[in-house]
């Protein structure tokens, strides 16, 4: 599925937050956005999931406008927010089935699909507990399966490794990896982490709101005649 | 959308608030102090200072404790709405907010559903509380106890859109004192759920007014005269009036950006 954004311009008042931001994903990749903190990665991530209106410019799934058709390309949307977005009181089950159901699909529905996730990440046994009882990580993994629930093309993940431990951090990032690899999901993980985003993935570079970079991290790192990306980033926004 | 879907995600959002409900039980059950310190000890304070002549819906001299029970009904919802309605925007729903929000259902939809779901639960809270009345001799007929389902629930929703239409765009109301101090107690008091609007006028003809432009006052009339089986066109009427306003207001001018839902600072 192919997703693009085209001109996004967001503005907070008169503060400016992303300026002609344009980019296009490919299908079933892993795409990084790279950016320090403030840079616009959640502002665009808003825009992308609809909770902050379209200002100027529009972003297309699979060619479906997001101002004009948002239902279509919502359900073409999983998203991990930054903070965490689970009922801690409910168990693991009862979470996904809400999801399910706000996606309009059946409790037998919602529970075969549930439960499907919820195997392939380890958890089924942990289905009837409450959220409150898990950890960070395996929490960050339920929503990561509640946000495929619906079966979605694209998978948002807004810094979803923040509060994590190192290991954690790295067993989640490899995890979306292999949805990638083994779903064909284009994913678009934003991070501020160097450590989270490899030379052959996808990069996006966001400095305060503008895009500074986008390509093949080797290439980037290629065309401003750096090392690693961990230098590019440095050399591109003072950060790092 | 098929209209199953819109099945399945009405009900989703009703299961999750009343499972939410069930874990968080003892703090409803506690909310229900409130109005019953109101029936038990103001009630039993003023009912000598104030006499209740026999007016409609009554057909009798009725006690004082009798006379205030529809308007604690519309108290207890008053305080859910607005605490449920500000917790949507600010604070303890945010994330469970920005779950509803990515739904593909249009989002007027579910926010009445969700306002709507609460209000459902309010409404259990109001049955409870209708129950211990009886301990202090409020005996509504037994039939009233069903036909004022709908003027209660006309009224949470009322009252939640309400809500939700004052956290999305006052932004200095923010917090639940705010709202208690410039909402709810004047809504509270300037409304028939305490002494008869003839009383009112008698002390005072433009508080009397105030009174009467009040949208609380015809939700607690509705639900007065419903549970006493009576009908009145013009309490039903008004709120249901208001309730389509307040709810097309609110759902329509409902924006993200202006809430603290995406985790930013609001615009």
């Amino acid at each position: 599925m192919t997703i693009e954004a085209r001109s996004l311009s967001f503005r907070y008042g008169d503060k400016p937050v992303l300026r002609e931001v344009s980019f296009a994903l490919t299908s079933g990749r892993f795409h990084a956005l790279l950016g320090p903190n403030g840079a616009g990665k959640s502002t665009l991530f808003g825009l992308l999931t609809r909770l902050l209106a379209l200002q100027q410019g529009d972003i297309f799934l699979a060619g479906q406008s997001l101002k004009k058709q948002p239902a279509e390309a919502m359900r073409q949307i999983g998203v991990v927010f930054q903070q965490n977005a689970l009922d801690l009181d409910l168990t693991v089950r009862q979470n996904l089935q809400y999801h399910a159901a706000l996606h309009g699909l059946s409790r037998k529905e919602a529970r075969f699909r549930g439960d499907q996730e919820l195997e392939r990440f380890n958890l089924l046994d942990r289905a009837n507990d409450a959220v409150r009882q898990l950890n960070g990580g395996h929490r960050r993994r339920v929503e990561i399966a509640r946000a495929l629930l619906h079966k979605p093309s694209l998978l948002l993940l807004d810094e979803p490794t923040v509060g994590l431990d190192v290991a954690s951090r790295k067993a989640l990032n490899a995890h979306v990896r292999t949805l990638c690899d083994e779903d064909g999901l284009t994913v678009l993980w934003a991070t501020h982490l160097i450590e989270e985003v490899s030379n052959d993935d996808r990069v996006l570079i966001l400095h305060q709101g503008q895009l500074l970079a986008d390509g093949d991290g080797h290439r980037i790192c290629e065309t401003e005649g750096t090392r690693n990306l961990a230098e590019t980033f440095h050399t591109l926004t003072g950060a790092g | 959308m098929k209209a199953s879907q819109y099945w399945h995600c009405f009900v989703g959002i009703q299961t999750r608030e009343w499972l939410r409900f069930w874990q968080q039980r003892t703090r409803f059950a506690s909310a229900l102090v409130r109005p019953l310190l109101w029936l038990v000890v103001f009630a039993a304070g003023f009912r000598a200072v104030l006499g209740i002549s026999i007016i409609p819906p009554y057909e009798t001299y009725i006690t004082y404790e009798t006379y205030i029970a529809p308007g604690l009904c519309g108290m207890i919802i008053l305080f859910n709405s607005m605490q449920g309605a500000l917790s949507m925007v600010y604070d303890r729903e945010l994330g469970s907010m920005r779950v509803l929000l990515m739904s593909p259902l249009p989002r007027p939809f579910l926010l009445v559903t969700k306002l709507l779901a609460m209000g459902v639960v309010s409404v259990g809270q109001v049955y409870v509380f209708l129950l211990l009345a009886l301990l202090v001799d409020v005996e509504p007929p037994a039939w009233g106890y069903l036909a004022v389902l709908p003027a209660l629930i006309l009224t949470s929703l009322m009252l939640g859109a309400l809500g939700l239409l004052i956290a999305t765009w006052i932004k200095q109301l923010e917090n639940f004192a705010g709202v208690m101090n410039f909402v709810i107690f004047p809504m509270f008091f300037m409304s028939s759920a305490l002494y008869p609007l003839w009383r009112m006028n008698e002390a005072s003809p433009w508080l009397y007014w105030i009174c009467q432009f009040n949208p609380f006052t015809h939700a607690v009339e509705a639900i007065r005269f419903s549970l006493y089986l009576e009908w009145n066109p013009m309490a039903y009427g008004i709120t249901a009036g208001v309730t389509v306003v307040l709810a097309l207001l609110a759902t329509a001018g409902f924006r993200p950006q202006r809430t603290k839902i995406l985790g930013s600072k609001p615009a």
